[in-house]
């Protein structure tokens, strides 16, 4: 709305320009088709303007935020029927929706775990797959080694990713920024490449087979139904730790290491003990889903805990809304069951989900739900 | 043995710093991690490999082997060039002002996107180089160095020394250092802040591009993935080096380069990429700004 196009032509010259960029690989005739399809799109984005969109668009923007406000309102409400609609669904979704919802509930934990260390303390984290790789391992080998049950697994893969959390903070904690994000990034693939190399412990690329899944009493929690309700009550159990950790003084303390570290240090926060703590506690929930995710797959290669992973997790705290909780279980919802609508399209999914990326950025960069209290820091000083 | 290891490792460590390039001056100029420029890297090896097949089919004779890499490095430093400049008008230059890791976000889309966008239009399968490059060599202190790996070397020299020639002599090369070292006052100037980040993208395309071509006439083969894997070590390379410093990026990539011809000769093949990220991480613990990066925080700044 705010960029280009003041004059259909210009449309054409983008048209041009795209189908110049993109001739060398899709040949003549597809370049012309592209040419004319961002030109005749853009103009009908320009005539589709001269309808008073602006209006438009500020009764959407007003209906919008009453909406906010009476959903404010009745915000029990509003989650007592988000709870019901999660807690019924495996009475009327077919497997496939099941297993995408349980994926997604696995994404939220993860998402929930970053969100504690980049979103709420500040801190760059590229590697943060390291830790559900590792937590994911730490079950699979507990389980098919000594047949541990999933619940000894768990704690045993919190604990696991908490300790590589802490062995990965002490060294970095004099890092900042960009720096902080390449030593992550560093220790998350030296440790997928162990895990695809170390063959005695790891079985190198072929992975661990023959997880158990998990059990209560005597039920085996074998139907994606079960396994389901599990996730779902980890995943809100995560959640409700979260609210409650950052609401307490230990969340506050990490605010005010991401808003300022010198200001924190001088109010007598412990810096480096607090940015530990969010190191070891994002660790051990990624610990936590990765045993999940172990115990759904029954298996695990290194090949789920690539570099790519990390950045989808990123994706998914940066684009719901840092630092704010509905916004990364929306990101993480969002970024999960796209690719899965998407699938209708098979071939083109993945390129319009990259598009579909660049634009929710450019469009809305605090995110689709920016924390308001987020607005100020990250910000360079304005330009002009 | 040591010797041939050295030379290959240096042969490597040319074509990370080329793309090492392109990280640190954009990285310089707009603190942005360019997630995108292992794709540009990667689009420029398949124009190389577009023009040469177009070459071919014109009927140029085998014999003009030198004009016909000339021609396909022109054809995939332009075409590349044009990605990089597209890539930050789209992608970056409305996130300019956003939240730091918003624009960290949108490369990530483009990096996908254009991944894809390659798959789709020649195919998920490896392609091969259409050309051969003579592969007679010369036997130096008993190792032997190509032909190809010689020019690889040559090649890279040159343009390094031809960027560093246009950021230290000439006009548009002051106004980047100037833009780099505070923006805003480069715009009171009268510096078209815009112009100079936009040539920053396409000079670093332009490096990368030619850094694709030469790796795929070395390994023979492209595959739409390679941005991936050298995207992250050019990287490394420009932070061991200290980002944001142009000679960094270059001892940053042989260093790398070295390492892991070394690395997997004498220690583990397996374990050779891990071995870069071991010194990035050290190099980074016990100096944080880098190899060559300044101290005064100024690198540190976030």
């Amino acid at each position: 709305m705010r960029r280009g196009g003041k004059i259909p032509s210009t449309w054409f010259l983008w048209g041009g320009w795209v189908a110049l960029l993109t001739l060398p690989f899709v040949g003549a005739a597809s370049a012309v088709q592209i040419a004319l399809a961002v030109g005749l799109g853009g103009i009908a984005l320009h005539a589709a303007r001269r309808v008073p969109l602006d209006s438009l668009a500020s009764g959407i923007r007003q209906t919008a935020s009453s909406g906010w406000s009476i959903a404010g309102r009745h915000a029990a409400l509003l989650l007592g029927a988000g709870l019901l609609a999660m807690l019924t669904l495996p009475l009327h979704a077919n497997n496939y929706v099941i297993d995408v919802a349980t994926t997604t509930l696995i994404y939220v934990i993860l998402a929930l775990g970053l969100n504690l260390v980049v979103g709420q303390t500040g801190l760059l984290h590229l590697g943060y797959v390291a830790f559900y790789g590792i937590g994911a391992y730490t079950y699979a080998l507990l389980s098919t080694g000594v047949h541990a049950s999933f619940w000894i697994g768990l704690p045993a893969a919190m604990l696991a990713a908490a300790l590589f959390g802490l062995v990965l903070g002490f060294p970095v904690l004099r890092l900042r920024g960009d720096y902080l994000a390449i030593v992550t990034l560093g220790f998350g693939e030296v440790t997928r490449l162990v895990l695809r190399n170390w063959d005695e412990v790891t079985n190198g690329p072929n992975g661990i087979l023959g997880i158990a899944r998990p059990s209560l009493g005597g039920w085996v929690l074998d139907t994606p139904a079960s396994f389901y309700y599990l996730v779902l009550v980890l995943a809100l159990l995560a959640l409700f730790a979260m609210r409650r950790i950052f609401q307490s003084r230990i969340g506050r303390a990490w605010v005010a290491i991401r808003e300022d570290e010198l200001a924190a240090r001088t109010v007598g926060i412990d810096v480096a003990r607090y940015k530990l703590l969010a190191f070891a506690l994002g660790a051990a929930v990624a610990g936590l889903g990765g045993s999940v995710f172990a115990a759904k797959m029954t298996f695990v290669s290194p090949e789920s805990f690539t570099f790519f992973e990390s950045v989808i997790i990123l994706c998914m705290v940066v684009l719901g809304g840092m630092g704010s909780l509905p916004g990364v279980v929306l990101g993480a919802a969002v970024i999960t069951i796209l690719p899965e609508l998407l699938r209708g399209v098979s071939d083109y999914r993945m390129l319009i989900f990259g598009a579909a990326m660049v634009l929710l950025m450019v469009f809305r960069p605090q995110g689709l739900i920016g924390s308001r209290s987020l607005a100020y820091e990250f910000r360079r000083p304005r330009r002009r | 043995m040591l010797v041939q290891q050295i030379i290959n490792g240096l042969t490597l460590g040319s074509v990370y710093a080329l793309i090492a390039l392109g990280y640190t001056m954009v990285y310089g100029i707009i603190k942005l991690i360019n997630f995108a420029h292992g794709e540009i890297y990667m689009i420029g090896a398949y124009a190389g490999i577009v023009s040469m097949g177009l070459l071919t089919l014109l009927g140029v004779p085998p014999s003009l082997l030198p004009v016909s890499i000339l021609v396909s490095f022109l054809a995939a430093g332009v075409v590349s060039a044009a990605y990089g400049v597209t890539v930050e008008r789209l992608a970056y230059r409305p996130l300019r002002q956003a939240p730091r890791l918003s624009p960290l976000i949108s490369a990530v889309g483009v990096s996908i996107f254009l991944q894809n966008f390659v798959m789709l239009s020649q195919g998920a399968g490896d392609l091969v180089f259409p050309i051969t490059f003579p592969l007679e060599g010369i036997s130096f202190l008993g190792a032997r160095i190509t032909t190809l790996q010689i020019f690889i070397l040559a090649a890279s020299v040159l343009l390094m020394a031809a960027l560093t020639m246009f950021i230290n002599r000439t006009r548009m090369g002051t106004a980047m250092r100037a833009t780099s070292q505070d923006r805003v006052m480069a715009g009171l100037v009268g510096i078209n802040v815009d112009r100079v980040i936009a040539v920053t993208f396409a000079i670093g395309s332009l490096l990368a591009a030619v850094a694709g071509v030469l790796v795929g006439v070395y390994y023979g083969l492209v595959n739409f993935s390679i941005g991936y894997v050298a995207g992250l070590k050019a990287f490394t390379a420009a932070v061991l080096g200290g980002i944001g410093s142009v000679p960094g990026a270059m001892l940053g990539g042989v260093l790398l380069g070295l390492l892991e011809a070394l690395g997997a000769a004498y220690i583990s093949s397996e374990y050779k990429d891990a071995f870069a990220f071991l010194v990035l991480i050290a190099v980074l613990i016990f100096r944080p700004q880098g190899l060559m990066g300044s101290a005064d925080g100024s690198g540190e700044k976030v």
